[in-house]
């Protein structure tokens, strides 16, 4: 056995790490789509869907079966190339971005110096599904829906960069890593308190979650940008949206409170606990809110988390060079 | 790391080639960000992944959009398959090849010139590094160009302020103007 | 100050009760997880259906066992959608009944006009609403289907006995309350 080399090891566990996670991820998405219907029906009084297995346990198994074998229609007015593309970009672009991050100290797939820009260049890059499955589309709500899209997630990528800043200028790298051993004492949600509320206010805005899916929003466009999607290629932006969820459910945690740390219990389940608190937090903001007008969305976003994520990146800079000198 | 240099160096070629040679804007913009993604690629396989992020980040992920925004609100898809593509003709992509091409003899007589072997290498430029350098020696430069940013946002500020006070805060006749947005 | 002309402190007065609010509609909406829960899991549970409710429609019997329809057409023709369908015929005694009674379940509405034109309390609209059918020709209930052996909700009523009509061993003047018949021959009052 000359050929198995300690570097071969760790290239074989590595790849299996990351095909659990993602196949982890991608479950967690598929099931959040039936807890959250149930979390929804719990929350306004009634059950959501109950019937199919012992507590409706099996409804994402019919969920599934029905979806693969819709009829994949492609529109004959469609761009197809962009068509086919928009959601593969979706949730490939999503998925790609728990590249970063760290689950356990042993769990993690990558372990990248430049940790946090990666998901926003990703994040950035995630746009793009919208865009390009809006316009391809050839449907006018379709198109609307991209636009608004485009327009709020730039308008909240801004802010979502900047409210990491002082993370990020706090731990003294853009390392997950090390972002969360910095936590060790002090989980960053005490210092970095505006930058929290920011970022999980830009992080529900870039998923198109209720109450900022405009792009979606089905009273008004029909549910927007993905109207002409159906059978898989919709499975794809609809789990999409859930991986998204996770995602900015697990940044939250590792960026603010401290990722796996904790007393007691093993890495994994503080940090499995601590990111199930916030997938709940999402699906009790849809529960609770309605959704605002569009030019308020953009004026709260520039008007208001703007200014508060420079002010609380120039009290973060202040106060870490008088404590510093 | 040499192959990957070559290979995204190669997308990139190619995916700009796409760009002038698409006859749907769209597509030609897709082409752009596929070609500026690649040109990302590249600064990563130089160990620059900085940089490579940030190009992301900011053309491809929020330039580009804008592009894309305006493309799809101008809604050219009838216009471009009625128009004969111009790089058809000699005139219009005459001059511009005899420019590049004067460029990449220069690029090419650069490199010989230099150290080819040190051309390619994967030498890890961290995100410290750059920061130390931007407001170290090249502090000048930083400043120089945030007033420039600094200008062009006043600029634009100015540009976009409508010309009646009267209408500036709520897009209409709206008696609760200037509340919470 | 005029706070309608500092758009920022203006922002800012009202972004902290704003806020506040929201807090309080996500509180408010996570107690109801601590809620019962309204929805009524049907086929396992069963509805309350109030006694009055307007459903299934039956033929009811007087209180000594015979049919209380007398053919009399007001239903059929209180029907605003013309479900019902009725043939008069008589007995040797000269009771009228509906040779056939038919009605299309598929067309009914349930409103209960039939029922409030009834004379004789005969027909009647019972709480039961489970009368799913795959195919819809079972729908059209037929004299049989429709009968049932009690007197519904009408326990004591029975038309006969209080009518003026003349029938085998009962004759004018003999019903319930009923005076002897005027003889119109006489001279006296």
């Amino acid at each position: 056995m000359s050929w198995w080399t300690p570097q071969l090891t760790a290239i074989f566990w590595g790849m299996f790490q990351a095909l659990v996670i993602l196949l982890g991820v991608v479950l967690l998405g598929a099931v959040l789509t039936v807890v959250e219907r149930r979390f929804l029906g719990l929350w306004q009084d009634r059950y959501g869907p109950n019937r199919v297995g012992p507590f409706g346990t099996l409804q994402l198994v019919a969920d599934m079966l029905k979806i693969f074998f819709k009829e994949d229609w492609i529109p004959p007015f469609a761009s197809r190339g962009l068509f086919l593309l928009a959601p593969v970009l979706a949730f490939a672009s999503l998925l790609l971005s728990f590249l970063i991050i760290p689950i356990t100290p042993g769990w993690g797939v990558a372990d990248m110096h430049i940790g946090l820009l990666f998901f926003f260049a990703l994040a950035g890059i995630n746009v793009y599904s919208v865009l390009l499955g809006g316009w391809s589309s050839g449907n006018k709500y379709a198109l609307l829906g991209a636009l608004r899209a485009s327009a709020q997630t730039l308008s909240y990528e801004v802010f979502m960069g900047l409210s990491l800043m002082g993370v990020v200028a706090m731990a003294g790298s853009f390392n997950m890593r090390e972002i969360v051993a910095a936590q060790e004492n002090l989980w960053f949600i005490i210092p970095q308190f505006f930058g929290f509320v920011t970022f999980l206010v830009a992080g529900v805005a870039v998923t198109h979650r209720a109450p900022f899916d405009q792009p979606e929003a089905e009273q008004e466009l029909a549910d927007g940008y993905h109207i002409e999607y159906s059978g898989m290629k919709f499975g794809m932006f609809f789990i999409g949206e859930y991986v998204g969820m996770v995602l900015v459910s697990a940044l939250i945690v590792t960026l603010f409170f401290g990722g796996w740390h904790g007393p007691l219990l093993p890495p994994f389940v503080w940090f499995a606990l601590k990111t199930s608190g916030f997938l709940l937090l999402f699906m009790l903001l849809r529960a609770a809110l309605p959704r605002p007008r569009y030019d308020r969305v953009m004026s709260f976003g520039w008007k208001v988390c703007l200014p508060l994520t420079l002010i609380n990146l120039l009290a973060t800079g202040a106060v870490m060079l008088w404590v510093g000198a | 790391m040499e192959l990957a240099f070559y290979l995204s160096g190669l997308v990139a070629v190619l995916a700009t080639v796409g760009v002038i040679t698409g006859t749907s804007p769209v597509h030609s913009v897709v082409y752009l960000i596929v070609s500026l993604i690649a040109v990302a690629l590249v600064f990563f396989a130089l160990g620059a992944p900085f940089a490579g992020v940030l190009e992301i980040i900011i053309y491809a992920g929020a330039i580009m959009v804008l592009f894309v925004f305006v493309v799809m609100m101008l809604n050219l898809r009838a216009d471009a398959e009625r128009t004969p593509p111009l790089w058809r003709q000699p005139i219009y992509w005459l001059g511009p090849s005899l420019l590049a091409l004067a460029l990449l003899a220069a690029l090419v007589a650069l490199i010989t010139a230099g150290d080819i072997e040190m051309a390619i290498d994967g030498e890890l430029i961290t995100a410290r590094a750059i920061g130390l350098t931007l407001f170290g020696p090249w502090l000048m430069v930083v400043e120089l160009s945030a007033i420039l940013l600094l200008a062009a946002l006043v600029t634009a500020s100015h540009v976009g302020r409508r010309s009646d006070p009267g209408h500036s805060s709520t897009p209409r006749n709206a008696p609760n103007r200037g509340d919470t947005p | 100050m005029d706070r309608n002309k500092h758009p920022i402190i203006n922002t800012a007065y009202q972004l902290v009760p704003a806020t506040g609010s929201l807090l309080r509609t996500l509180g408010t909406v996570f107690m109801h997880s601590f809620r019962k829960r309204e929805t009524v899991s049907y086929p396992e549970e069963s509805v309350y259906l109030p006694p009055r409710y307007r459903g299934r429609i039956i033929l009811t019997r007087d209180p000594d066992g015979e049919e209380r329809c007398v053919a009399c057409n007001l239903c059929a023709v209180a029907c605003p959608v013309d479900c019902i369908s009725l043939q008069k015929a008589e007995q040797d005694d000269g009771r009228w009944y509906p040779e056939f009674f038919r009605i299309n379940f598929s067309r009914c509405i349930f409103c209960g006009m039939c029922e409030e034109a009834c004379p004789t309390s005969a027909i009647q609209l019972t709480p039961d609403f489970e009368m799913g059918e795959y195919d819809r020709q079972q729908l059209v209930y037929e004299k049989e289907d429709l009968l049932i052996d009690g007197p519904g909700k009408d326990h004591d009523y029975h038309f006969y006995k209080v009518a003026g009509m003349a029938i085998g061993g009962k004759d004018k003047g003999q019903a319930k309350d009923e005076e002897a018949p005027e003889d119109v021959r006489t001279l006296l009052p």
